[in-house]
């Protein structure tokens, strides 16, 4: 068991403290999960490449889940995929993230009303915590995304949710 | 005083310091919060299937062989080809031997027929002459006329 993750009731001063630390370390540090499963996944070659340099935000692919935080969903999700995309972010070490990226993953987008085989937005088997329009987006709009993923990280707290 | 060998015992020292030190930050800060899914071994996204545990074919162990072999061979070949110039022609006579050996041994795999992927047939050994036809058997007991 981690000793600080969500053991404590109220922030005090060394809490607030250590959590600046961690959400600074780990917005720093996103790495993503190497994958890309359509279209989207172009855009998201060329936001690696130098032109976007995603990885002046410490984005950096990574094979394996057990290595990676962030998890880019970018393409259409077929249902065959659907179940791997769940088992993939289960297998993910937490914190994890989802960043939905495009139409088809937002919600299916071109296959919306047609698309017999696409799962209608990955928001149905896993939470995303941004998603980024566009079809595809251009590289610019997936760097919005991982700033607005840092922002949220930002606010992340090491006291436990009151319910 | 310190000796060169106390500087290498204080660095082993420090290494150890620095990866316990990673291992217990990492202790302190990790969320743990471990579940079936979580847990299962990452296949790409496939679920696993058996074990990992399985037996292999004897042939991939030739032909690892083979490629253990001539990678070797090569990893020779090349400081050998940075040194070619200076050491000359004797450098090149003992190569010469060295690849020869190498060629021997792939012949002889070649011609045993070990780069064939096919399964290879067992080679049931002729004799010459065909043994003699034995003597017809002896009568069944049923066949024998009652007395």
């Amino acid at each position: 068991m981690g000793l600080l993750d969500q053991r404590f009731e109220n922030g005090n001063i060394v809490v607030t403290s250590v959590e600046n630390l961690l959400n600074w370390a780990r917005l720093s540090s996103l790495w993503q999960m190497q994958f890309g499963l359509a279209c989207c996944a172009i855009e998201m070659m060329a936001a690696s490449a130098s032109n976007f340099d995603i990885m002046r935000f410490g984005v950096i692919p990574r094979a394996t889940p057990r290595q990676s935080d962030v998890m880019i969903v970018a393409g259409t999700v077929t249902l065959k995929m659907a179940s791997r995309i769940k088992r993939l972010y289960d297998q993910m070490s937490e914190p994890r993230y989802v960043i939905s990226m495009g139409s088809c993953s937002n919600c299916g987008g071109p296959y919306w009303e047609h698309g017999y085989h696409v799962l209608k937005g990955v928001d149905r088997v896993i939470p995303v915590d941004v998603y980024v329009p566009g079809c595809p987006p251009r590289p610019e709009a997936l760097l919005e995304g991982i700033m607005k993923l840092q922002e949220k990280v930002k606010k992340e707290s090491l006291v436990r949710k009151s319910a | 005083m310190l000796t060169d060998f106390g500087r290498i015992l204080i660095f082993i020292l420090l290494g150890a310091v620095f990866v316990a030190g990673g291992f217990f930050a990492s202790w302190l800060l990790r969320p743990r919060r471990p579940y079936a899914e979580k847990l299962s071994t990452y296949e790409c996204g496939e679920e696993p299937v058996g074990n990992a545990w399985i037996r292999f074919n004897i042939r991939f162990y030739v032909i690892a062989l083979i490629f253990l072999i001539f990678d070797v061979e090569a990893v020779f070949l090349f400081p050998w080809a940075l040194v070619f110039r200076k050491m000359g022609m004797p450098a090149f006579a003992e190569m010469a031997v060295f690849l020869l050996i190498l060629v021997v041994g792939f012949v002889h795999v070649w011609a045993k027929g070990d780069l064939d992927w096919d399964k290879p047939r067992p080679v049931v050994p002729t004799l010459e002459r065909r043994p003699p036809a034995r003597e017809p058997a002896p009568p069944r007991m049923a066949e024998l006329p009652l007395t």
